[in-house]
């Protein structure tokens, strides 16, 4: 097998899991276990307050924004690298 | 894994703050050098923090209900440490406390414990080891990847086991809190050691004298 095929094979794997994550649980919230965990906390020990809030929490809009923000610029590294590396092994092909 | 801001209490936010500081200095440290020694690094060292930037953001419902994310830390953990991951992490992680209210800063230092120093430590070690055994690359990749993933879960759920043992105890309330986090994260520890796994073969491929350089294998 060509390896592009195989990373396109692994590549689909990845996507497969994601999206079959979601179909088989279409209703899930986005709330996240660090939330379903702070509910155990609450049964396992009632009296617990938390004792230091959040400085600021954004609206959910507002999350889901800077979320994507993160990964776009995470993703623009990302792609750039992988830009870099294939105008230099052009070069590096040119040369020889 | 972030706990959330004010769930830890007092006494274990110092000890894991105590925990980790030192590796985010050794940290940087590694990375003043890098950027010093060897410049030719530093586009790596970029893409590896990219990758938590992305994967760590990257929130997937599961069959529990809830959501969850991966580390994304597997890479710069087999790259460059468990000291150098935990740098990295930290500057994600102080953005996510600050301006998305996940996680927080009085559970920052428990945060940047596990998933900067332990997943990434546990990952680095088992790809030192396979590495030596000789095992295909793909393997040692991928395994130490899900261990980076799964071990800072296990972590996450031992902090909380620790500040709020159920009525069996630490033990107890491990279970309960690791079993939460288990299911939601398997499959994606698993899709993220793919992922990696891919783009740790096209590094080799592409970039092997930069590879061979870094873990000292230069004949």
């Amino acid at each position: 097998m060509k390896t592009s095929t195989k990373y396109i094979f692994g590549l689909l794997v990845v996507v497969a899991i994601f999206v079959l994550a979601i179909i088989v649980n279409p209703n899930a919230g986005f709330g996240g276990t660090d939330d379903l965990i702070r509910s155990i906390i609450q049964s396992i020990n009632p009296n617990y307050r938390s004792w230091f809030a959040s400085i600021f929490e954004p609206s959910p809009e507002m999350e889901t924004l800077l979320f994507s923000l993160v990964a776009a610029a995470g993703a623009f590294v990302i792609g750039y690298f992988l830009g870099y590396m294939r105008a230099r092994s052009k070069k590096q092909k040119e040369k020889d | 894994m972030h706990i959330a801001e004010g769930f830890l209490p007092l006494v274990w936010c110092v000890f894991w703050y105590l925990l980790a500081i030192p590796f985010v200095i050794w940290g940087a440290r590694n990375v003043n050098r890098i950027y010093k020694d060897r410049p030719e690094q530093k586009l790596t060292l970029a893409v590896s923090g990219a990758f938590i930037f992305v994967l760590s953001s990257l929130k997937l419902p599961s069959v529990t209900g809830s959501s969850s994310h991966p580390t994304g830390t597997g890479l710069s953990a087999i790259l460059y440490g468990p000291a150098t991951t935990s740098l990295l992490s930290t500057i994600v992680l102080v953005f996510q406390a600050l301006l998305l209210a996940h996680g927080g800063l009085t559970t920052l230092g428990a945060d940047i414990f596990s998933m900067g120093v332990a997943g990434p430590a546990v990952g680095f070690f088992t790809f030192k080891l396979l590495r030596s055994m000789r095992v295909r690359t793909g393997i040692q990749v991928f395994a130490a990847v899900v261990l980076s993933d799964l071990v800072t879960y296990a972590v996450t759920a031992l902090q909380l086991a620790l500040a709020y043992p159920s009525a069996e105890g630490v033990q107890g309330s491990f279970v309960i809190f690791f079993g939460v986090f288990l299911v939601t994260q398997i499959p994606l520890a698993i899709a993220e050691g793919i992922l990696f796994t891919i783009f740790f073969d096209y590094l080799s491929r592409s970039r092997p004298k930069l590879l061979a350089q870094q873990f000292g294998e230069t004949k």
